[in-house]
Formats: structure tokens, sequence, C-alpha cells
């Protein structure tokens, strides 16, 4: 008796392991998140949601290249609906039954079945076009500096990952087929689905036994859900996040006009004082309990939203392969600026972990030690990276924010800057002329 | 010769003109964005358009220092320049730099200067739509212009169409180079770029921007900005082609297809 529920206790044990282990990675994640510096983006909700209706949900951005926007909706699509058949699969576990929602739903069962199976091909398909971008044609936004080494692997991985469980779904329901077409009638496995792609695998089964097809069908099925809970807990290890945070991601997102950038508020509480004759000069210093420190030079100064980019990021490049900085053979990559804050804010993360709850300084942080003062003074600000992205990730505000730590808090700007900044304040010109001589032009007419 | 009133010669006339015209720092200094400043003001004047400039009241806006990450400058020139355009009572802003626009539009706001800023090809195109200023044709039919949109006009704010319908209206052929628009690359000068030399690299922005320009075989680049304008000038140059393939702004060539 106790034998026969032997699988059941294993796959539920097994489920509630995979799933835990998620959840504590997902409140990583959470935590690592919180320790950025709060932003209000609750405001203007409607359109906040109708953002991630359309960026996220509907991949408009993902479409502006159409090959491969075409081919991740396919991916997409494939991944949202085959985990309708998950749902079955985790309950014919529990249970111990086989297709239980079959006789629930007649004949459209087998309509879902076979729209799963055309799915599972044409990620397949899919799957492996992208495989041979990246490998084969070789294109260049996958090849570039920051890619070398792991960021490559992981990306390989993923696909590998998708393509052995698209073929064991595949297998699953062919195995299924051929018991139900060669052994009807065998227990257990009832008459249910239609297998319009699995259908070509029955002649590999002609020969084979029931028992053999059965310990087909049932390794299958183990590998898919394993394969599946084994997934759902790499991606804290992997770039894939996106596939759950582009929906927190773009409703985040920053909807004003993307030439807006953020004016500081504590900057403009001293400007304020020093324009205004009356202000009492001592007053300042008592009210604010603890000085800020101003722009950013490690990733507690981000941002929640800016570190829930760096974890939304997938590295597609797009960002990179759209920034003129970077097409003309500068350092500057804005994906590697996501890439560089997602990696010390897992590190830094660890940190604090490890020392319980408080960060133990490791004498490094982001700037300098991940992104160079090189590669920051490159940027145009011109937003194309920020257009590019297609889960609307802003790295022009993390190289902003970077800049404005090495002027404000080190004085560390380009030489040619510190001339252009002391001429706006002593002539209000970013050259050496004279405020006076502004208007000369005007006697040229 | 036209009279370019300022603010303050306004007030001891007690009139308050229609809209401000923010010169900006290019098109007060720079030799060559003073004749885009020129061409506008003649252009404004034929218009009958009722503006004024600030002159030596104008400073800065504060966008280069912002984007080199002084905020602390850009916010007191922010605040200096709003106290004294809100002295004067200013409603609307017409300005002939994308970086300037940018920033008086989106980023004064809150600190307390509320304009309504539009962008020269903006109000030109408005001027033809409403009929106060017509074209006539000829200068400039048939032949092929790019039109190079500065990040801050068209990526920053959105803003494609004007500037492409007044190419249109000049009769001419608009060619598109590969990356427009949304995709436009940048001239290389935004964020400060153009006050200090570029990184390190296998080449300048603008001269990749250039070579992209030149692609479509233009017989003229468009811009609307000063300092796109400088870079691709360069560019230009730099290929040779200074006597074969001129960089103008919007508002030179309708100035010069109006005889001005």
């Amino acid at each position: 008796m106790l034998i026969d529920l032997l699988p059941n206790i294993v796959f539920t044990l097994l489920l509630f392991v995979g799933l835990g282990f998620f959840a504590r990675n997902v409140g990583k994640i959470k935590d690592n998140i919180n320790l950025g510096r709060v932003i209000d983006r609750t405001d203007n909700p409607k359109a906040r949601w109708s953002n991630m209706a359309r960026i996220a949900l509907g991949q408009s951005k993902m479409v502006k290249r159409p090959i491969a926007g075409i081919l991740h909706v396919v991916v997409y699509i494939g991944f949202i609906l085959i985990n309708i058949e998950l749902l079955e699969i985790i309950v014919d576990g529990v249970l111990g039954t086989h297709r239980i929602f079959a006789p629930y739903l007649g004949g459209f069962y087998n309509v879902l079945i076979a729209s799963f199976e055309i799915l599972a091909a044409l990620v397949l398909i899919a799957v492996i076009i992208f495989w041979c971008r990246r490998n084969v044609i070789r294109i260049q936004r996958f090849w570039k500096a920051e890619m070398k080494g792991w960021p490559k692997l992981d990306a390989d991985i993923i696909l590998y990952f998708e393509v052995v469980l698209m073929g064991l779904f595949l297998l699953m329901n062919g195995s299924d087929l051929a018991i139900q077409t060669n052994f009807p009638g065998a227990p257990h496995y009832a008459q249910a689905g239609a297998f319009p792609i699995s259908q070509y695998l029955l002649p590999i089964f002609q020969n084979s036994s029931i028992d053999q097809l059965i310990l087909i069908e049932r390794t299958a099925w183990w590998m898919h859900i394993l394969g599946i809970l084994c997934f759902l807990n790499y991606l804290y290890y992997s770039k894939h996040l996106h596939i759950l945070l582009a929906f927190p991601n773009t409703y985040f997102a920053n909807l004003n006009a993307k030439g807006r950038f953020a004016n500081n508020a504590n900057v403009t509480a001293e400007v304020q004082l020093m324009l205004d004759p009356n202000a009492d000069p001592y007053a300042s210093s008592t009210d604010s309990e603890e000085v800020e420190k101003f722009g950013a030079s490690d990733v507690m100064d981000l941002n929640k939203v800016q570190l829930l980019n760096a974890y939304t990021c997938t590295e597609c490049g797009r960002c990179t392969s759209e920034c003129p900085a970077n097409q003309t053979g500068k350092k500057l990559s804005p994906r590697k600026v996501m890439m560089d804050t997602r990696d010390r804010l897992t590190e830094v993360g660890d940190n604090i972990k490890k020392n319980k709850g408080t960060f133990v300084a490791d004498g490094k942080q982001l700037l300098g030690d991940y992104i160079s003062h090189e590669e920051l003074w490159a940027c145009t600000s011109c937003n194309a990276c920020v257009e590019a992205c297609p889960v609307d990730i802003d790295p022009l505000s993390i190289i902003m924010d970077m800049r404005q730590y090495l002027v404000m808090e080190e004085s560390a700007a380009p030489t040619d800057l510190n001339n252009m900044m002391s001429n706006i304040e002593n002539n209000g010109a970013p050259w050496p002329f004279n405020q006076q001589d502004r208007a000369n032009w005007a006697k040229e007419l | 010769m036209i009279k370019v009133p300022t603010l303050a010669e306004c007030l001891t006339e007690g009139r308050t003109p229609e809209i401000l015209f923010w010169v900006g720092c290019a098109g007060s200094f720079d030799e060559r964005a003073k004749k885009i400043t020129k061409a506008f003001v003649k252009l404004l004047d034929s218009a009958k358009v009722d503006f004024a400039v600030l002159g030596a009241e104008e400073s800065c806006s504060g966008d280069p220092a912002k984007r080199a990450g002084n905020e602390f400058l850009f916010q007191m020139q922010a605040m200096t320049n709003i106290e004294v355009m809100n002295a004067y009572e200013v409603k609307k802003i017409v300005t002939t730099c994308p970086h300037c626009f940018n920033t008086l539009k989106n980023e004064y706001p809150e600190l307390g200067g509320k304009y309504e800023v539009i962008h020269h090809t903006q109000l030109l195109r408005d001027l033809l739509e409403e009929g106060k200023m017509t074209i006539a044709e000829g200068t400039f039919k048939g032949k092929r212009i790019t039109y190079h949109d500065p990040c801050y006009l068209g990526r920053a704010n959105n803003i494609y169409e004007a500037p492409r319908e007044l190419i249109q209206k000049l009769d001419a052929e608009l060619v598109e180079m590969k990356s427009c628009k949304s995709r436009g690359l940048c001239c290389g000068a935004g964020g400060a770029q153009m006050f200090k030399e570029p990184e390190q690299g296998s080449k300048d922005i603008n001269i990749e921007r250039t070579e992209q320009a030149i692609e479509t075989k233009p017989d003229i680049i468009a811009a609307g900005c000063p300092f796109c304008n400088t870079m691709l000038s360069d560019g230009v140059k730099n290929k040779e082609k200074e006597d074969s393939l001129p960089v103008l702004d919007l508002a030179e060539m309708i100035a010069t297809a109006k005889d001005l």
C-alpha cells in the first residue's frame, strides 16, 4: 500500500523542496533590491499597468527587431501555455493520477494537448535558431567583451535546458501515444490527447514492450518535471530572471520624457538656501539627521528600481549594440553596467547574509572595481540604450548617478569638463566668454 | 537692420512679448551657431512674431553641468534663470538648442520654472501651417536632404515629425539614414561630450554618424541642434566634403528659401 504511494510522496516532497528553494531565492532578490534607496514609482497606476501590458505582456519593444522578436514571442507563448500542462502534471504527480484533466475537458483536452505539442515544436525550432544566432552566425552583440566566460555559457545552458525540456515533453507524449495505440486498455493509460507532433515518434516504439514504454513514459515524465524545478532554481544564478521580473520592471519603469533626468532633492534644498537672502545658515545642518552622499559609488546608493533593473537584465545586448560609444570602440557597454550592478548587488547581499544582517566593508565598490571612470565618461546620454531595452531598463540613470558621485563627492571630472564647469560658474556659459556679450550677435543682423 | 528687443527693454516699454527666444550659449557665442540664431531671428521678424530675448540676463541652462554630474551647478543655474524669467512673467519659450529645450521643458518645472517650451522647428512648422509664414518654391526643390535627429529632441522628447515636415515644405526630397528617428545615432556631443575629448576608441562618433549621412548621398545634411551641427560639420570636413555637402539648420534653410 505504502509502496504504491511512494511516487506520490517523493513527487510532493521534491515539489516542495523545489518551490522552497525558489521561494528562498526570491526572498534573497527581494532583500537585495530593498538595499536600494527609496523611489516613488507608484503614481499613475493606469499608465503603469498599460506600460506593463504593452511591453512585458505584449512584447511591443521585442518585435522592433523582427527576427529575434518573433522567435521570442514563440518561445514566450510556448512557455506560458505549456505551463497549463504543467498544472496537470503537478496534480497527477501529487495524486498519482494520469492525465486527470482529460475526462473533465473532453474534446477540448485534445485541442489543448495538440496545441501544446505544436507550440513545443515551434519553441524547439526557435531555440535552435537562437542557438545558431549565438554560435554559428555569431551575432556581434553576443560576443562582446562582457559576454566572455560564464555569461556566454549561461546563455547556452538556458537554450540547452529548453531543448531538453521540450524534447522530454514530446517524448513523454510520444511514448504515451504508443501505449494508447499499441496496448489499448493498459491500466492507467486512458485514451486521451491528440498528438500532432509526437505521433512521428511512433515508429521508434514499434517493437517496444509495454514495460519498456511505461519506463520511457515515466522517465520522460519525471525528468520533465524535475527539469522544470531545476530550471526554476537555476533562474536565480542565471541571467534569465526577466521571465518574471519583466513585469514589475515595466510597471515601475520611468514614464516621464526620457530627457528628463531626476533633480536631486537634497541639492535643491541647499541651493534654495543659498539663493534665499533671508535664510538662516545654521538651520539646515541640524534638521537633516544624516547627510546623504551625492550620486552613487555602490549599489546601496542606487534606487530600488535601478536594482530591479539589474536583476531583470537578460543580457540581450540590444542596448550595447545601439550605444554610440560602444559602436565606435569605446569601453562603455550599457549591458555591462547592468551586469556589474547585478553582480555587485549579489556580492553585497551575500556579504550581509554572511555577516548576519550587516554589511562588512570588503574594500570594493561598484565604482572603480566594477565600472571604470573611463566607461562612465564615454556616455553621451543619448538614451539609445534606454530606448533599445525590450523591458524598459535604464542604464543611463546609473551612469548619471555615478558621474554625480565622481563630480560632487570626488571632484574627479576630466579636466576639460572642469574647465567647462568653471566657465559656467564664472560667466554663465561653458566657454570663456563674457556674459555681457551674449547679445552681440544681434548687432550683426 | 532688425531690432532684437530684450525683456528688460520690453518691461520699460510696459509690454509683455508673447514669446521668449532662449538663444543658448552656442547660439550666443559660437560662430557657426550664431548664424542659426540670426537666421531664426530673421524668420521671427518676417513672420511678425512678438518675441524678445534675455540678452545679457540669459545664462547657461545648466544642461552640460547636469549631464557631467554637477547637480549643484545645474540647480544654481536653473534657479537663477527661473528667478529672472519668473520676474518677467515668461509664459512661453522657443529655443534653437534641443539641450536647452529639454532642460527648460522637463527639468525646470520641478524647480519652479513652469513654461510652455517649444523647439524652433515646432514654431516654424506652426507658423507655416497657420499661414503666418510662407516659403516660395524653388531653392531646395528636389534636393536630397537627410535629417539628423538630435537625441534631446528625438528620443528624449519624441519630436521627430516637426523638422521633417519643414523639409517637406521646402519641396525637398527627405532621405532617411539607416538609423533614424527613435534609433537615430547620436552625433557624439551629448552628455557634455561637446566639451571634452572622446575616450579611446576605434572611431569618433561624429565620423560614424557622418558616414551614415553620406551613405544616403544627400545634397544637404539637415540638423536641428547647434552641437549636432558642429559635430557633423567636423565630420564632413574630415571626409573632405565641406565644399559639396553643407550641414544646415532647418532655420537657415527656410531663411535661405525666403531670401532673408
